[in-house]
Order: C-alpha cells, then sequence, then structure tokens
C-alpha cells in the first residue's frame, strides 16, 4: 500500500491544524440534551406528548423541517428533532474533507507534501480518516450524553450513530467532488448542492408519503429516523450508510488515481479575455467579489423564512394544556402567539445576519492581507473609497439579505392564513427593524480593520457575545445593565410590538461613529499590516 | 523637473525591526534605475512609503514632483506598480484584471497590451487561481507596461518569470527607455540590472551604501588579473592595492584596486608577460563585497592587505 505511505502523519497534521474547529463536534453532540430537557418541560404527560406527535405530525413546517415523528415517547420525539442534524453534520464533514484535500491542492502546500515520503492516495485518506473518526466521536458523545438523560442507552447510541452516518457519507461526498474541479469552492458548491438535494428529497418525501415516503428513502438525511432509535432499531439502515460510503470513497480513489496533482476533472472554466465596460471602478469590483456570498445568503434566508415561516400558524395548534392556554390568552390570543413566534425568529435573523455583515466587513481585511489591496491603492483608488467599496455590502447587503428572509416569511405565513396583504408588510418590517444592531456589528468590524487590523476577527467575539446575551440571558436572567451591552436587546420586538423610532436613531448614529473612528484609523496606518 | 524621485534620510521601524534606517534614494526622470539590495534590505518598504501606502517615521520624500502620502491618488494615476508578490483576485480572469489596473490608472493603451500578451505569451481568459506565479507575475507586468503612465515602479518584477520571459522582460524595458519613462527597478538579479539600469542605488540594512552609475560604481571595486609570466613574479604580493595572490608554475591570479592596476601591470611586464586576462568585477562581486557580514568594504581592504 505505498499509496497510502504517510497517512498517519497527515492525520497528525490534521488534527493539529483543526484542533480548535473539531469544537463543532462536541457542540452537535450535545444539542439533543436540550431536546430532553425542553419536552420533558413542555409535554410532561403521555397524552401531552401524543397530542405533540400528532399536531407535528400534520404541520407541514414541522414535517419540512424535521421529518415524520415514528412514536410519541419521550426518545423518539428527541430522535424526530434530532431530525435536523444529519444536515449539519453532513455540511460540517464535507467541509472537512475537501479543506484537507482540494483547498490544500489548490494552495499548493499538497505539492510540497506530495515531494515528500507521502502516498499518491494518503491526503484523500488522511481526511476522509479524519472526518469518520470525528463522526464516531460524535455518535459516542451523543449516545453517552443522552443515556446520562435517562434514555435507553441502545437507542440513543443508534440516534448517534445515525447522525454519524451522515457525516460518513457526506465526507465521502467531500472527497469525490474534491477531485473534480481545480478550485476548492466549485467543490464545496458541487458537494453542498448534493447536500441540499439529499435534504429537499426528504422533505419531499415525507410530505407526500404518509409514514414511510418512497423518496425520502432515496436520501441520507433521513436515514437516521429510518433506524428508529428508541423504537424498533432497524440497524441494517446503516449497512445503507456504510455501502454507499465505500462506494463514494471508492470513486473518489479512482478518480485521484486517474488525474494529475492541481488538475481537476472538470475542466477550469476560461474568464472573458476583456473586462466588461462596467468594470473600472472598487465598487464594481467589489460586486465581483461579493456577489456569490451575497447571493448565497440570500438564498439560505429566504429557505429560513419560509420554513419557519411557514411554521407561524401551526404554533398556536401546539398549546394544549390550561396552563399554556393562559399564558396564551394574556398574549393576546392565537395571533399575540404567532406574533412573539414571529418577532422571536426575526430577532434570530438579525442576529445571523450580522454574521454576513461580519463576514462581508472583514472581506476588507482578507483583501489587505493576501496584498491585494496594495496594487489597488497604488492606482488612483483612495483608501476611504476602496474600503467604501466593501462597507456597501456591510451596509446594504444586510438590508438584502434580511428583506429576503421578510419577504419569504411574510408570504409564506400569509398564504398559509389568507392574509398576504397584511402578513408581508409586518413580517418585512420585522426583518428590517434588525438592521440598526446589524449596523452596530459591522462597524465593530470596521473599527477592528482599521484601528487594530490584526485583531479584526475578534469581530466575532462581539457577536457571539449578541448570541450570548440573545439566546441565554433571558433563561440565565442577566441582569438589564448586562443585557443592554447587546445592540439586539434594544431593537423593538415586531410583529406585534410598539415600534418606536428612538433606539433605531441611537443605534445608528453609534454605529456611524464606530464605523468613522475605524476609517479615520484606516486613512493613517500602514498598509499592508501583516 | 529632473528628478523623478527624491527620498532623503527616510527612516521606518515595524515594532523593533528597523527597516528603513536613513535611506537616500534618487532617481533621474528618464532613467532606469536599479534599486539593488538582499531580501530583507527595506527595498518594498522604500517603494511602499514612495507609494503613499507606509508612513515614514522620519525623513522626506518627493514623487513627481509631489508629497507621496498627501497626493497619493492625483500621483498614483502617473505611474504603475507591480508588487514583487502578485496575488490575483481568484474569480477576475487576467485579462479582467489587466483592464481593471489600466483604468484605475491614467488609462490602457490596447495595442500595446495585444502585444505584450503576445510577447509575455500569456493567456488573459484563465481565471485568477489558475495562473502559477509565475504567469501572476505576467498580468501585473503587463497590466503595468500598457499603462499611460511616466513612472513604472517594479519591485523584482522577473521572479518566477523563466529566463525566456526574463529576456522579453529586458527587451521590453530596453524600448520603454526610448520612450523617455522613469522606471525604479528593484532587484537582486544582478544581471539583469546591469543589462537595463543607467543607475544603480545599493541599499543594506535599511541604509544606502552605494549610489551611481555602473562604470562609477567599478572604480570602487578591483580587477581581476590572470597572468602567463616567463619568470618569477617577486614582490607581487608585498604591492599596496594587490589582494589574493595565487602563483603556480608561472601563472598568477589575483585582485587589484583599480587605483594600483598601473603599478601591477608594470611588475608583470617586469617579470616578463606570456599571457594576460583581466576582468571587470561584475555586479555579483561589487554585491559580494557589500553585504559580506563580516565587515564594511574599507576594513576588508585594511585587514587582507596588512
Amino acid at each position: 500500500m505505498t499509496t497510502l505511505t504517510g497517512t498517519g502523519k497527515l492525520v497528525r497534521l490534521i488534527l493539529r491544524r483543526d484542533r480548535l474547529l473539531m469544537l463543532w463536534i462536541p457542540f452537535v453532540a450535545l444539542v439533543p440534551i436540550s431536546y430532553v430537557a425542553s419536552i420533558n418541560e413542555i409535554y410532561p404527560t403521555a397524552a401531552a406528548r401524543q397530542q405533540y406527535a400528532d399536531a407535528s405530525m400534520n404541520s407541514a413546517g414541522f414535517v419540512a423541517l424535521y421529518g415524520r415523528p415514528f412514536g410519541s415517547g419521550l426518545g423518539e420525539l428527541v430522535a424526530w428533532r434530532a431530525g435536523f442534524l444529519p444536515l449539519i453534520v453532513g455540511l460540517f464533514s464535507l467541509l472537512t474533507v475537501i479543506r484537507h484535500t482540494r483547498t490544500e491542492e489548490e494552495a499548493g502546500r499538497r505539492e510540497l507534501l506530495g515531494a515528500t515520503v507521502v502516498g499518491r492516495h494518503s491526503g484523500l485518506a488522511a481526511a476522509l480518516t479524519v472526518a469518520s473518526g470525528a463522526n464516531l466521536v460524535l455518535a459516542l458523545l451523543m449516545g453517552a450524553a443522552l443515556a446520562g438523560q435517562g434514555l435507553p442507552v441502545a437507542g440513543s447510541l443508534a440516534l448517534g450513530v445515525g447522525c454519524a452516518a451522515a457525516g460518513w457519507v457526506f465526507a465521502a461526498v467531500g472527497g469525490l467532488t474534491a477531485q473534480l474541479t481545480e478550485g476548492a469552492g466549485g467543490a464545496r458548491g458541487i458537494a453542498v448542492v448534493a447536500l441540499g438535494a439529499a435534504y429537499v428529497l426528504r422533505i419531499a418525501g415525507d410530505l407526500a408519503g404518509q409514514g414511510e415516503g418512497v423518496l425520502s428513502w432515496l436520501s441520507p438525511i433521513s436515514w437516521v429516523l429510518r433506524i428508529h432509535p428508541y423504537g424498533e432499531g432497524s440497524l441494517w439502515v446503516l449497512a445503507l450508510a456504510a455501502g454507499l460510503t465505500a462506494v463514494l470513497a471508492v470513486a473518489a480513489v479512482a478518480l485521484s488515481a486517474r488525474r494529475d496533482v492541481g488538475a481537476g476533472l472538470l475542466p477550469a472554466r476560461l474568464g472573458p479575455a476583456t473586462a466588461a465596460p462596467g468594470l473600472r471602478t472598487p465598487l464594481s469590483l467589489a460586486w465581483r467579489l461579493h456577489r456569490s456570498l451575497l447571493a448565497g445568503w440570500m438564498a439560505g434566508f429566504a429557505v429560513l423564512g419560509v420554513v419557519l415561516g411557514g411554521l407561524a400558524d401551526s404554533i398556536g395548534d401546539l398549546v394544549h394544556d390550561n396552563q399554556m392556554q393562559d399564558i396564551l390568552a394574556r398574549m393576546g390570543g392565537k395571533g399575540g402567539l404567532i406574533d412573539a413566534y414571529l418577532a422571536g425568529i426575526m430577532g434570530l435573523f438579525g442576529l445571523i445576519a450580522a454574521g454576513y455583515a461580519i463576514q462581508a466587513t472583514l472581506r476588507l481585511r482578507s483583501e489587505e492581507s493576501a496584498l491585494r489591496a496594495e496594487p489597488l491603492l497604488a492606482t488612483s483608488v483612495g483608501r476611504l473609497r476602496w474600503a467604501g467599496s466593501h462597507i456597501a455590502f456591510s451596509v446594504l447587503g444586510p438590508v438584502a439579505v434580511l428583506a429576503a428572509a421578510g419577504l419569504a416569511a411574510g408570504l409564506t405565513h400569509g398564504l398559509n392564513t389568507g392574509d398576504v396583504g397584511r402578513q408581508v408588510p409586518r413580517v418585512l418590517a420585522g426583518a428590517l427593524v434588525q438592521l440598526p444592531a446589524v449596523w452596530v456589528l459591522a462597524a465593530i468590524a470596521i473599527a477592528l480593520s482599521g484601528l487594530l487590523p490584526r485583531l479584526a476577527p475578534a469581530a466575532w467575539v462581539a457577536l457571539a457575545a449578541c448570541l450570548f446575551f440573545g439566546l441565554v440571558g433571558p433563561v440565565a436572567q442577566l441582569g438589564q445593565g448586562l443585557m443592554d451591552v447587546s445592540p439586539f436587546t434594544h431593537i423593538p420586538k415586531a410583529p406585534g410590538g410598539a415600534v418606536s423610532a428612538t433606539p433605531l436613531v441611537w443605534l445608528v448614529l453609534i454605529a456611524a461613529a464606530i464605523a468613522a473612528t475605524g476609517l479615520a484609523g484606516l486613512r493613517r496606518r500602514d498598509i499592508p499590516t501583516l | 523637473m529632473t528628478e523623478a524621485i527624491r527620498a532623503e534620510g527616510l527612516v521606518k521601524a515595524f515594532g523593533r525591526t528597523r527597516a528603513l534606517d536613513g535611506l537616500d534614494l534618487t532617481v533621474r526622470t528618464g532613467e532606469v534605475h536599479g534599486f539593488l539590495g538582499p531580501n530583507g534590505a527595506g527595498k518594498s518598504t522604500t517603494i511602499r512609503v514612495l507609494l503613499g501606502l507606509v508612513r515614514a517615521d522620519a525623513g522626506t520624500a518627493r514623487l513627481l514632483g509631489g508629497d507621496p502620502w498627501r497626493d497619493a491618488t492625483a500621483l498614483h494615476r502617473r505611474l504603475a506598480y507591480v508588487p514583487g508578490d502578485v496575488t490575483l483576485w481568484p474569480n477576475l480572469s487576467g485579462g479582467e484584471v489587466i483592464d481593471l489596473l489600466g483604468r484605475l490608472r491614467g488609462g490602457l493603451d490596447k495595442r500595446r497590451r495585444a502585444d505584450l500578451l503576445e510577447r509575455f505569451d500569456l493567456d488573459p481568459r484563465k481565471k485568477g487561481r489558475a495562473y502559477s506565479k509565475g504567469n501572476r507575475q505576467k498580468v501585473a507586468l503587463v497590466a503595468a507596461l500598457a499603462s499611460d503612465v511616466e513612472l513604472l515602479i517594479l519591485d523584482e518584477p522577473t521572479s518566477g518569470l523563466d529566463p525566456l520571459m526574463e529576456e522579453a522582460f529586458r527587451e521590453v524595458i530596453g524600448e520603454d527607455r526610448g520612450n523617455g519613462r522613469t522606471v525604479l527597478l528593484s532587484s537582486h538579479i544582478l544581471a539583469e540590472v546591469e543589462a537595463l539600469c543607467d543607475r544603480v542605488t545599493i541599499i543594506r540594512e535599511g541604509r544606502t551604501v552605494e549610489t551611481g552609475t555602473l562604470a562609477e560604481l567599478r572604480h570602487l571595486t578591483r580587477v581581476s588579473i590572470q597572468a602567463e609570466l616567463a619568470g618569477p613574479a617577486d614582490g607581487l604580493a608585498a604591492l599596496p592595492g594587490v589582494h589574493d595572490l595565487q602563483a603556480q608554475d608561472g601563472r598568477v591570479r589575483f585582485d587589484v584596486e583599480t587605483g594600483a592596476l598601473g603599478a601591477a601591470l608594470r611588475h608583470l611586464t617586469d617579470a616578463g608577460v606570456r599571457g594576460l586576462t583581466s576582468q571587470p568585477p561584475t555586479l555579483e562581486e561589487l554585491f559580494l563585497r557589500h553585504y559580506d557580514r563580516t565587515g564594511t568594504p574599507g576594513e576588508k581592504h585594511a585587514e587582507v592587505s596588512r
């Protein structure tokens, strides 16, 4: 097996490089614990769970998001809620494999290693080994965590292994697509499309068929539920996953053997020999650099908007016991509950959109550190004009992204309730009202890029703090003084709540002041600062 | 205006390292000026100061009659810059980058663009991520050379080019010299500077150590002599200015300082010369002497003469 020489060393290299990224494993593995807690709390009795399962079975939104519950036991409901996890596990797995195969090759590091005592297939083998091992750890962790919550050990392990199986399949998909294109971006794109297709198949199958949708069987994402963890435990489904993984991995190795290092099986597409007349300003360049990122975010937000907006109308049906009915009445009946749900969703969209704003802003910094800013700034383009071309996307990009989510959610909810004319503007406003807080986060990224460029990624820490305050704060009952640090605390709850302009104006002014400080720093400092 | 670039006493510190330590550089309008120094000598930092990307801690710099920091955008319309480390946008084709950079400067000569693409054998349709290092360098070079500008600032422009393309580059710069363009060419490839440059500035550790025409610089240096003699050349080693003498079977080989050349040759003729070859110092030798870490050229002379 000389083609695999050095695989062990490469595995250690990957583990060393990814030791922080690997934190996704415990994070995802421990998520189902929260399901146990929340289901126990809200649906303490078998009857309540039965109602919950029945209602969920009949809600298109829930079926789309998680699949169909196979029973109403605590374990079965937890397994059903975990139906979304294979998507996440699959995504992380394929990204890991491509990151350590095609990305390495594209950067030329594969060549550096290839000239040492490392076999032809060692890189691919090492990446697949790490991804598979990571998923095994995830399976064991998840199983142990759920067993620790008092659920049956066998079922808990079956659920963990079911999630990991999706990881194994899509790690192999990543290994395969990494052989196809010269660029890692293209390989990621094809693999993510495959993952998306599997998800759509599962949704279509689950929505169409009562019980066992035939289409669903074609989707590896659905197999975790087909195993029936905590139920009959059809472990033979795992053989299906293992078989598919093996076939894909063998195909990846076969393709890898047929090509040269650096080359892809699909020919690299050529670009135009001359620039279009419009490509003559920093802004037109920024559009070329940002458009696919922006389109990806808009599409993702639109899908999320459709799914979460589609759930809104069924929220009211989930409340059955008397205690909850009382709370419901105090919130203004079913309409009030739905509004509260929609406002909560919009708050979540705001927080996620801040992630886009930070990502777009940090392009400014990555252009600088990749030395692509320098040749531009040596032309007649001034620093502020250059920075402004990227900041246009950190300011206007979130508008487009949130509008996509708001429109999609409003339209879906409006169609469900037959009230499109009223719901679309209400929900859209709820999405757009998040903007001032999003801009504050973008401004923090601008300020860091201008004043402390080496610390620019710390903008993510600011977002993590906002996420913490927004999601954990209310549960942990943090003091209002602490909560007020997050700009999102000051955003009015809409639809449903009273919208006052004062906090919004303040947030915009604060964002402008922070951004201006950063730009002043950018004008003074050395470029590039590496 | 007779000087395109004048920098005096530039100082720049990055943290504790002093990248520039009182550097002087003067480039006359219309000349091709070689800017020589080993890696880390401060060439790129000097260029970034001249481009207004980096602000010097002390010293003055004038570029095309303006202040490179304050008047950066106006001055940049009149110059083109090729960085030492060219990175391109992965999703833009080479042709798009050439056009974009040209448009952001003073404009682009379309005929020259086509001509340069052909001479550098560059496919402009490839995407940035698909180019090799040498081809990325060519994209930046075509963009700069086809731009309608009066000053070219080239930071190690041929790194990554194969010898054939280096030759093409020399031809193009040679032609440009006739058009009155000023070129600042930083390099550590000495043959390139020797072939192209009117004047040279040599820097070391952020300081200018020599500047002048190649002829002027050679004055400072030694000539290598190899001779076949009829008789013994006793006393040659004792002559002032003669270094590294090797004598064997009537052949001698030594280096001599230019000022002591006459005396040394007389000594040889007295012994009877059968054959003689002399070689002017190559820039390599100049370079090695200046960057010999054991000390400055003067000290070394003294030590060897003793």
